[in-house]
């Protein structure tokens, strides 16, 4: 006779109650490894779906994830002229937020090397990648966009033609992905009055050098469009992204480009690792003690849970140990409630974390890694807060009852 | 091992029993001698701290006394004050006890109850469940075999408490008060209970109790006082109507014999 199974079965309310409380406090420990898991994974996206080779950012940067990172766009076309290199695409990357709809929008502009990349590697739900050089967007459902929408951005507006999922920033902002040019677009887009402000600043600026008087066509140059100055380069790009020829040296190609006195080259791995290292180290170590705080304070609240339950049956116990029984009984009926209470416990916080993880503003991924280690948690506070409970039954003494 | 055949359930010897030292020293048995065959149903009277409870504790090997020895169906299990057998086994295998409340395990059903008490004992659950329906049989409760203690009355659960302690086959069992808490019908089947039990099962029967108005159903009544057996009263047949308490602690008839100092 199984008498942990029969105690249970006759309090079946409390201990399903209290493994619903058990169960939600570990679906909380599973879910900030799986926070910790999103949040490595988002930071790391875009670096391991791009799959560039090399990125190029602007000198003694850490590159655009970790800070501001300028470098002017004609960097493209010489990185593409180096021995070994197969391919060079400008990288632009900039956050916006947004009022639409009576919403506030907040999402991570991404910019195509159009017409090279169109967005073909983007993890479609819905829709197409892009077709057109201007005013189509792909953006991630995270961003609350549908399919057809537009938007005004700008200037210009921006029809919705792809839906991506988990296509998250390291920031944690849903990534929406346009031509290079539409995003710079966004990103340097300025009023008409600042426009002519910076016109007439220019001009002004001319008439007062020598050459607005010795050539006075310059004057009407730079109160003109931007584009018509051959002296302004056109805006710079966060980064370029370089793709080496099969058989190529990347150490060779590395070397040649830190040659270079206005940019920083760092590898996938270099580049992966400095994403790791910056703002998700600090966040994982945050939620690394928030686990740990919360294992402490799973391991405390089974063990009075237990302790209480045990000292519920304490009289009983003294009856049994009165009867004859055997400590190893004592010790059944405990452990096996509380061993029962973890397995209870992990799984309602499985189930119920699978229903309720989706649903967190950021994603959260449990891996099966997690799992098995966490059921070793499981099994190992199970035990651990089952000692209480034993230690009090072993001192329980058999005249007890009788007095 | 315990001799089965060996008549004698338990023979007690210079039980002693001090509690504390010095100043707050207490001598709760003052040397009490026993002896009680298999079938035999004696009964302890006495007033409070008179020793009943301790003497009862020692004999059921919870307590160890400060001095003397217990032999049961001839095997020595306390010698010189000291247990000499691991009594935890020894109580699974030969004892039963039954309380003033029946302190039956309220998450197990009637049944299962009986059945425990055999499965601690290595007993099968199919054949621990057999025999402890076979005693609630017995014990007129069969019907109530599948109820919680809680949906029993209070007659029931000292029968159901009764067949527990019968479950192991035990050459001793040991009863505190068995029927304080029931009325006066529902205790005189409970002592008549013990009676039949103790003849039929050849099982030797001490019940502590205060009731006086079934001290019929014993072979023999022993009073106690101070720690001390103070009197012994052989209560056959005819002298049983006989027995009628007189002065503290009860004393006996006219068949009353001189008791151990």
């Amino acid at each position: 006779m199984n008498l942990s199974l029969k105690d249970i079965r006759h309090n079946f309310g409390r201990f399903a109650l209290t493994a619903v409380g058990i169960g939600l406090l570990l679906m909380v420990v599973m879910g900030m490894s799986g926070i910790y898991r999103g949040l490595v994974e988002d930071a790391t996206l875009m670096v391991d779906r791009i799959g560039a080779h090399l990125w190029v950012v602007q000198k003694d940067t850490r590159g655009p994830f970790a800070e501001v990172s300028r470098i002017t766009a004609n960097t493209e076309d010489r990185l593409r002229s180096l021995p070994g290199v197969a391919s060079s695409n400008s990288f632009v990357s900039h956050t916006i937020q947004r009022e639409h709809e009576g919403k506030s929008l907040r999402m991570t502009i991404q910019g195509l090397a159009w017409p090279q990349d169109r967005g073909a590697w983007l993890p479609l739900v819905a829709g197409r990648a892009i077709e057109q050089s201007h005013f189509e967007m792909v953006a991630d459902q995270s961003v609350g966009l549908l399919l057809g929408q537009s938007m005004r951005l700008g200037k210009d507006t921006y029809t919705v033609v792809g839906i991506t999922r988990n296509m998250i920033s390291s920031g944690g902002d849903g990534m929406a992905f346009l031509t290079q040019s539409d995003s710079q677009a966004i990103q340097y887009d300025v009023s008409g009055e600042a426009t002519r402000l910076e016109r007439e600043a220019r001009k002004g600026r001319v008439e007062d050098a020598d050459l607005g008087r010795t050539r006075p066509d310059t004057l009407g140059r730079a109160a003109g469009l931007s584009s018509g100055i051959p002296v302004l380069g056109p805006p710079p790009v966060s980064a370029v992204l370089v793709r080496l020829s099969p058989g190529a040296d990347l150490d060779q190609v590395i070397g040649a480009i830190s040659s270079w006195p206005d940019v920083s080259v760092y590898s996938q791995q270099q580049q992966r690792e400095l994403l790791l290292t910056g703002n998700v180290d600090r966040s994982r170590r945050q939620i690394g003690l928030f686990r740990t705080l919360l294992v402490v304070v799973s391991t405390i609240i089974m063990a009075l849970i237990l302790y209480t339950l045990t000292l519920d049956k304490i009289h009983d116990i003294a009856v049994l140990k009165l009867m004859g029984a055997r400590n190893s009984v004592i010790f059944g009926l405990i452990l096996q409630q509380a061993v029962l209470l973890g397995a209870i416990g992990y799984a309602i916080a499985y189930v119920v974390g699978l229903w309720v993880f989706p649903r967190f503003p950021r994603r959260v991924i449990v891996v099966e890694e997690d799992l098995y280690m966490l059921a070793g948690v499981v099994a190992g506070i199970s035990i651990l807060a089952s000692a209480l409970g034993i230690w009090r039954a072993m001192k329980v003494q058999p005249n007890e009852v009788l007095a | 091992m315990v001799d089965a055949l060996d008549n004698l359930a338990v023979e007690a010897v210079g039980l002693t029993k001090v509690y504390g030292s010095g100043n707050t020293e207490v001598q709760a048995l003052r040397g009490v001698d026993l002896s009680l065959s298999r079938g035999e149903v004696i009964a302890l009277l006495g007033p409070s701290g008179a020793g009943k409870s301790t003497l009862l504790g020692i004999i059921g090997l919870v307590n160890q006394p400060t001095a003397g020895s217990i032999t049961m169906g001839g095997q020595t299990v306390v010698a010189e004050g000291r247990f000499t057998v691991d009594v935890r086994s020894f109580r699974r295998k030969y004892m039963g006890f039954v309380f003033q409340k029946a302190n039956l395990i309220p998450f197990l059903t009637a049944v299962e109850n009986v059945q425990i008490a055999m499965e601690i004992n290595d007993q099968p659950p199919r054949t621990a469940r057999r025999r402890a329906m076979e005693l609630l049989e017995y014990l007129g409760v069969s019907d109530r075999a599948s109820h919680y203690p809680s949906m029993l009355s209070g007659g029931q659960q000292q029968r159901v408490a009764v067949a527990r302690s019968l479950a192991n086959r035990p050459n001793l069992i040991l009863a505190d008060e068995p029927t304080a808490a029931l009325d006066s019908v529902r205790g005189r089947q409970v002592m008549e209970l013990f009676r039949k039990v103790a003849h039929e099962q050849q099982t030797g029967v001490i019940v502590v109790t205060h009731d006086h108005r079934a001290l019929d159903a014993f072979d023999r009544t022993l009073e106690m006082e101070d720690g001390r057996v103070r009197g012994e009263v052989l209560t056959s047949p005819a002298a049983k109507r006989s027995l009628t308490p007189q002065g503290p602690g009860g004393k006996g008839g006219p068949e009353t014999s001189a008791g151990p100092p």
